[in-house]
């Protein structure tokens, strides 16, 4: 994609302006100086690579990984000088892995190039020459008038010209695009929309000047001239009128449009994005640990070379008459030798940097994250959704979680939106059955009757039915007679669908109260009052945007009186009013806020003739404008947005979403903090922080609102401050708003961080989207780099979820732009518990333990190793052949771990989810701390001496081990060394794992049976091809001897007791809390089947727990069962013993 | 979602035991009440078994003589001396009592490092295997053992040019007469070295001579291949039982190779008391590299020579598990409920 902008900026020098201009259906002008613009043709690449530079680029890209390099390099010093081990020894594996990965990759980019085909090759119908020619949409060139059938897709970004539709409507749906399903109509200019036929668009002479391609999908400035008898007429060209590549032509017939960007111009194109790759703590931790191990694997090489030549310069060592060296090697520079010989003791250990790690957690990554998308624990019934997961690479980053940064709506709450309360003209109402009455009274009308409702009222109704963007979707509307055919009938089959659910709240709501909105044919908007039906003629629409926070539409009455309506954000509309009852509004307002519903005010104004033929002139220059016209329309609406006569307010709840406060209160079990962003009013937010559990009554609520200036702000958070540390028994809940926040972060960070951090629950509230990740990236760029978590819907929390370490997307209502930009996505913020308690503390600690075990295995591996070179003059001598060294991380120890790292459960899933304070165990990176890490690379230099000195001590002395009295040679006691270390390395992993299911066994039991027959086989055979054979009947030999099975046995054994011992010792004097809930777990005895049945049947967890505590009451003494309530599941305890419990939790974890 | 009302739940994931990680598994825990006893019982078992094995081994007699000849006083001192050839000494020694048969001869070797890299891999497999287009184009890392004045070397490489070249005979001294000990220097080397691994070169017209013809022997040795063993004709080429013994590279530089059984004749049931000598000629210089010859009377038991480390080894590991176990009992009687006194 990139190559080919570049290739067109680079061919393209000249045209590096501002605009492209297109000539409708390619019709330059005859005379002046045309230079032909160059564009990209409509070919659609997707795919990486081509046959012809697959091989090349892909080497290439693969071996921009460190770890492949090192491994090449290795391989092509092996090639270059005399090294102990054979090219095949690193050469094979890397092979294997370089493999591996390009044939993934390469069957990927063949899907990709099958899809680009698919589409590429799609038919289309083109106007050209007069006639309707069908083509494929690969050749569509900029300039083509396109006609698009009902139901199809956009072959490219086309300006519409002309629809069936005289007004030159249609309606499309963006739903691939952006994810958002309602309908939308975009407009042709009336000077083309007549041009219905191909005969009328040959005649039509019109040039498109437009931006350069850009990725915004909501963005598009242009402007159309169409000459027409001689006469040029200019049109604004906005966003509603360009129809997106991807999108769908729905309930219009046809459509003509003329092509302004194509192929990898377009803007789906140019949203194919590459995401930037966010890595692990793990992963981070891996890199660090590799470095530790390169220093060692530097640092023997360079001894051994040190003590080679130490040991050569007596002369005696150096050449001994049985080996005498070749004159090639007595006449070669000493320096030369020298570096020779280092690069060939790095060869001999390089196998200390475990090749086949990346590879493994690779496939860890890919396979394990399926266990997210089958879970059925994350699937949404109602919705039919499951887990989505879009970079594996951040498994294990699910269990490290410290800060959750959540959205509220759509995020905590449903985005499901009911009507509830309003505010016209200072009096409160409730909609109750249908009908608003004030507030104090009761629904006394008779059944039946019409109540009456005052010019405020209805004016309010009005205002609120007209001032939105919905659209209206008919169930059958093929019949071109359009909406209005149902006005007079049952409109059962009339759906709204609109960008915001607030707004189709509120026409729904409008329709119960009687007044329906029917739909907008073209311009013309028609409502129903009461039976009564008017039409309102739609001059402007000023539509919403997140700076204004509000939205306007300019109409004609039916009297001919031109009224402006604007609804929007109290805070952005009260401002500008200037009558109406403002003060009793605005307490109406907070009050609704305080009872947690989301508040709109809606106001509106009369224009006089003069004002409005101002307001239209202003408003068409700004949108005809070319540049800066985003500025210009802002200037124009806030001019045209004031003077307001304020009508009144509306209340629209949002229901919770359920189990919203039991996964909060989870995860702060858990230890992690929870923040919610949100960009409501703070009394909503703060009584939607307390319902859902975020806040509690007992908490201390800090308030840092409002604050104006520096200093102010600066005081305020001293004060804050100076209460947390009086008062640290309670605990704090903080309040910012966004005003505050970004005062807050300009000058005070520290102090603000310092006031955050002894909060338990900080609520920030007017957040604008850049805000919120503002404060994410605060948290992620602290001294302490706690890893944060960003969930949200919409695509405000788009920014957010990409800066932070770990992003969710929720599957909701408003788009899947937050899901397409999630590392994982699920349907309900209730999953969230599960996903970090349980799959998040699996994959952790799977993952660690893998990255320990390789390391761990490789020391056990080459130390023995360098260990005989004290022993053969540092001549390089390997101990062990070639094909065990290639092998032995590829084959002999290789599955058992991965197994291990799929399927290892320490704790039941069940205790994990009802226990949350066993995240703390885990928290950290504490797996892989240095002190962890440094216990495994121990314990391997500890088991590969005992490996090789055993062995050692067992051969000393070289008596013969056999019972006909023959000897061993020096293949053998490498054997002898590597047998052990097989089975001691896979009987080690044996003690990590907790969960031995079939497949443990399997290929635990499996990998050391291989690893006898493949060297039964190996040794048994004569291999022709083979230079030396050296291995010939080694391993029989053997195992022929008695001592050797015993020396087996007892040199395994000795290596793995000490660990046993520690293990059973730190269990019984020092358990951590997962160990003690592995034996409460033995106790309860919660088998599979109890957990299959609870989560296949959706038992409430009421229930769950119930069982539970049956069980553990018949087995357990009483003392213990009260204990093991409590530390089980806080869940269902009430606030007050959470908030006791919750330090003690954490004082014994 | 109410568009589809037929594949409402088409995404809803597999409920299987596999899908949903709930595969049926065993689940061990390291607690103290499964360790305490298998560490008792394995304990016990490893003492018994190191008992056996100390037994076993201690039984085992073995005869050790360093003849390198270093001080003034030992036999060989003579020998060492570079100039002289075809040295002959003798190592008198003294049985108090029986030496039970059958009685291993070995000769051993110290610091000499037969696992140097470039030694090791100085041989051909192919020439070993009898295969004469190696004897014409010998491997390079035979090297500086591949030709001798433009003649291939066979066999070629360090290995083979460093061929071992003592040899040893024993007496009897019975009243001042010394009547010779036979040796028996068959299946001294690995039945599949001898019959699988080496062969000699197809005879050419019944000689094994004209097989090697073209070919030099190695600059260190007396006599050629074919000729190594005079008594014997079939202990001749690569499948000489010494050269076998010897080729097999050993792990660590002091070593041992097997150089002759006692077996046969009024010795096959050991060497009784008495006085004996070894005559030894001595050839093989080792004190250019400070090193040491010796040879070696061993019997053997069923695990080999006389090894008393596994025997040890299992005692102490054994005790260990016991004490360990107790150590534990104690940890675990007092710590038997960990969450209750938090």
């Amino acid at each position: 994609m990139l190559r080919w902008i570049r290739q067109q900026l680079d061919f393209d020098p000249p045209h590096q302006s501002d605009t492209r201009t297109v000539y409708i259906a390619n019709r330059f002008p005859q005379h002046g100086h045309y230079v032909p613009q160059k564009f990209a043709d409509n070919r659609i690449i997707s795919s990486k690579y081509t046959v012809w530079n697959f091989v090349p680029k892909n080497l290439f890209e693969q071996f921009r990984r460190i770890a492949n390099f090192y491994f090449l390099i290795i391989f092509l010093v092996q090639l270059m000088i005399d090294t102990p081990t054979s090219p095949v020894t690193s050469g094979l594996p890397l092979f294997f892995v370089i493999t591996v990965t390009a044939i993934k990759q390469g069957y990927e980019d063949w899907l990709r190039h099958k899809a680009d085909n698919e589409v590429n090759g799609a038919p289309v119908f083109v106007v050209r020459s007069g006639s309707l020619v069908q083509t494929r949409s690969k050749n569509i060139r900029v300039g083509d008038i396109v006609r698009v059938a009902k139901d199809e897709t956009f072959p490219a970004d086309l300006v519409l010209l002309s629809s069936d539709r005289t007004e030159g409507t249609c309606h499309i749906t963006t739903a691939s695009l952006d994810g958002e399903t309602n309908l939308k109509t975009h407009f042709a200019v009336p000077e083309t929309a007549v041009s219905q036929s191909v005969s009328q668009l040959e005649a039509l002479l019109a040039v498109v000047e437009c931006q350069q391609p850009e990725a915004d999908l909501y963005r598009f400035v242009g402007r159309i001239t169409v000459t027409q008898l001689g006469e040029e007429i200019v049109r604004p060209l906005g966003p509603e009128n360009l129809l997106l590549r991807g999108a769908r032509l729905k309930n219009t017939k046809e459509i003509f449009g003329v092509a302004v960007y194509t192929g990898m111009e377009s803007k789906m194109a140019l949203n194919y994005k590459c995401k930037s790759q966010k890595r692990s703590a793990v992963e981070k931790s891996m890199n660090t640990f590799l470095i530790i191990y390169l220093g060692i694997l530097l640092f023997e090489a360079i001894l051994s070379t040190i003590l080679k030549y130490a040991w050569q310069a007596e002369g005696q060592w150096n050449e001994p008459f049985y080996n005498q060296k070749t004159e090639q090697e007595r006449n070669s520079s000493q320096i030369l030798k020298f570096i020779s010989d280092f690069l060939a003791f790095l060869v001999l250990y390089n196998f200390i940097i475990p090749i086949s790690l990346y590879v493994t957690v690779e496939m860890q990554k890919f396979l394990g994250s399926f266990f997210i998308g089958w879970d059925l624990d994350l699937y949404h019934e109602e919705s039919d959704q499951k887990a989505q997961v879009n970079t594996s690479d951040l498994n294990e980053e699910l269990g490290q979680v410290e800060y959750v940064f959540t959205d509220k709506t759509g995020t905590l709450t449903e985005n499901e939106m009911q009507f509830r309360e309003c505010s016209i003209n200072g009096i409160k109402y409730q909609e109750i059955n249908g009908k608003l009455v004030p507030e104090g009274m009761t629904d006394d009308f008779p059944d039946g009757s019409v109540p009456q409702l005052s010019r405020e009222e209805e004016l309010f109704l009005k205002a609120v039915s007209l001032c939105h963007t919905v659209q209206i979707s008919y169930d059958q509307t093929d019949s071109p007679a359009g909406p209005f055919s149902h006005a007079n009938g049952i409109s059962i089959q009339m759906e709204y669908y609109a960008s915001s659910p607030d707004e189709k709240a509120l026409v729904e709501a409008m329709k119960r109260l009687g007044v329906t909105f029917l739909g907008n044919n073209g311009e013309k908007m028609e409502v129903k009052t009461f039976g009564r039906s008017e039409t309102y003629e739609l001059l402007h629409v000023l539509e919403f945007d997140a700076n204004r926070r509000r939205m306007s539409v300019i109409l004609q009455a039916p009297s001919g009186e031109k009224i402006l309506f604007t609804k929007g954000a109290e805070s952005s509309v009260l401002p500008y009013a200037k009558s109406g009852e403002i003060e009793k509004t605005r307490v109406h307002v907070d009050e609704f806020a305080l009872k947690g519903l989301r508040t709109l005010v809606v106001a509106c104004r009369h224009f006089s003739v003069q004002e409005y033929e101002e307001v239209d002139r202003r408003l068409h220059e700004a949108r005809t404008a070319l540049q800066q016209r985003e500025e210009r329309l802002a200037e124009v609406f806030a001019f045209i947005e004031r003077d307001l006569h304020l009508l009144g307010a509306t209340g629209v709840e949002d229901k919770l979403q359920e189990k919203v406060q039991e996964t909060i209160e989870a995860l702060r079990l858990a230890g992690i903090k929870v923040w919610v962003l949100t960009g409501d009013k703070h009394e909503t937010a703060i009584s939607v922080s307390l319902s859902c559990g975020h806040f509690h009554r007992t908490m201390n609520i800090l308030e840092l609102l409002q604050q104006r200036s520096d200093n102010e702000c600066a005081e305020q958070l001293g004060r804050l401050a100076r209460r947390i540390k009086e008062d640290h028994v309670i605990q704090h809940g903080l309040v910012v708003d966004g005003a505050s926040l970004s005062l807050a972060l300009r000058e005070h960070e520290k102090l603000f961080m310092e006031v955050c951090r002894n909060c338990s629950a900080v609520l920030c509230c007017r957040m604008a989207p850049l805000q919120k990740a503002k404060v994410v990236r605060l948290f992620k760029t602290s001294p302490e780099k706690p890893i944060t978590l960003a969930i949200g819907d919409g695509a405000n929390d788009v920014s957010m979820i990409q800066e932070a370490h770990v992003g969710i997307g929720i599957m909701g209502k408003e788009g899947r732009q937050a899901v397409r930009n999630s590392d994982y996505a699920f349907a309900r913020f209730k999953f969230l518990a599960k996903l970090l308690l349980v799959h998040g503390h699996f994959y952790y600690i799977r993952i660690a333990t893998l990255v320990q075990y390789f390391f761990y295995k490789n020391v056990c591996f080459i130390t023995p190793q360098f260990l005989y070179q004290f022993f053969c003059l540092f001549s390089q001598q390997t101990l062990y052949d070639s094909v065990y060294l290639t092998l032995y991380n590829i084959c002999f120890t290789s599955l058992p771990i991965l197994v291990y790292s799929l399927f290892e459960q320490l704790v039941h899933p069940h205790v994990l989810q009802n226990k949350p304070a066993l995240y703390r165990d885990i928290s950290k990176n504490s797996l892989l701390s240095f002190k962890t890490f440094l216990y495994w690379t121990l314990l391997g230099f500890f088991h590969a001496f005992i490996f090789f000195f055993g062995s050692y001590i067992l051969m000393g002395e070289d008596t013969s081990l056999m019972g006909n009295g023959q000897m061993f040679g020096n293949w053998t006691f490498g054997t002898l060394v590597f047998t052990v270390m097989v089975i001691t390395v896979t009987l080690k992993l044996a003690l990590e794992t907790h969960f031995w299911t079939w497949m443990n066994h399997f290929v635990t039991w499996g990998s050391i049976a291989f690893y006898f027959i493949f060297s039964l086989f190996y040794g048994g055979i004569i291999w022709p091809f083979l230079h030396t054979q050296d291995m010939y009947f080694v391993f029989v030999q053997l195992l022929s001897s008695g001592s050797a099975w015993f020396a087996i046995i007892i040199i395994v054994l000795s290596c793995l007791f000490p660990d046993v011992i520690k293990k059973v010792l730190y269990r019984h004097l020092q358990p951590t809390s997962t160990q003690k809930s592995q034996v409460i777990e033995a106790q309860q005895g919660v088998g599979c089947l109890d957990s299959m049945c609870c989560f296949s049947e959706g038992e409430s967890g009421g229930a769950r727990l119930g069982r539970l505590v049956d069980r553990v009451m018949s087995r357990c003494d009483p003392a213990r069962v009260r204990r093991s309530w409590s530390d089980l599941d806080p869940f269902y305890s009430n606030d007050r013993s959470i908030l006791t419990l919750s330090p003690v939790e954490s004082t014994h974890c | 979602m109410k568009k589809e009302e037929t594949a409402e739940t088409a995404n809803r994931p597999d409920n299987t035991a596999f899908t949903q990680q709930r595969l049926p598994a065993w689940q061990p825990m390291l607690s103290a009440g499964i360790v305490i006893p298998g560490f008792v019982l394995i304990g016990v078992a490893f003492i018994g078994i190191g008992v056996a094995l100390f037994v076993t081994s201690k039984n085992i007699q073995v005869l050790e003589r360093d003849y390198t000849g270093v001080e003034k006083n030992s036999p060989c001192f003579k020998c060492t001396n570079s100039d002289t050839t075809n040295c002959v000494c003798n190592l008198n020694f003294t049985l108090s009592k029986l030496f039970e048969g059958p009685v291993f001869f070995y000769y051993g070797l110290s610091n000499y490092y037969q696992n140097y890299r470039k030694y090791g891999v100085s041989r051909d497999d192919g020439q070993l295997s009898g295969d004469t287009d190696n004897f014409k184009t010998p491997s390079d890392s035979c090297a500086p053992y591949e030709y001798s004045q433009k003649k291939p070397i066979v066999p070629c490489g360090s290995i083979a040019n460093s061929f071992f070249n003592d040899s040893f005979r024993l007496f009897q001294v019975i009243n001042g007469n010394r009547k010779q000990v036979p040796f028996d220097g068959k299946g001294i080397a690995w039945w599949t070295d001898y019959n699988i691994k080496f062969h000699n070169p197809t005879k050419v017209n019944g000689s094994l001579q004209k097989a090697f013809a073209g070919t030099v022997k190695p600059p260190n040795w007396p006599r050629p291949a074919y000729e190594l063993d005079p008594q014997d004709p079939a202990n001749n080429g690569f499948l000489n039982q010494d050269f076998l013994v010897w080729m097999r590279a050993a792990a660590l530089p002091d070593f041992r190779k097997l150089y002759r059984r006692i077996t046969e004749g009024d010795y096959a049931k050991g060497l009784p008391a008495g006085n004996y000598t070894l005559d030894i000629t001595y050839n093989y210089p080792v004190l250019s590299f400070d090193g040491r010859k010796k040879v070696v009377f061993s019997n053997v038991s069923w695990m080999g020579g006389k090894n008393q480390f596994l025997g040890i080894a299992y005692l102490v590991i054994g005790s260990l598990c016991v004490v360990m176990s107790l150590v534990m009992l104690i940890v675990y009687a007092k710590f038997k409920f960990p969450e209750d006194d938090s």
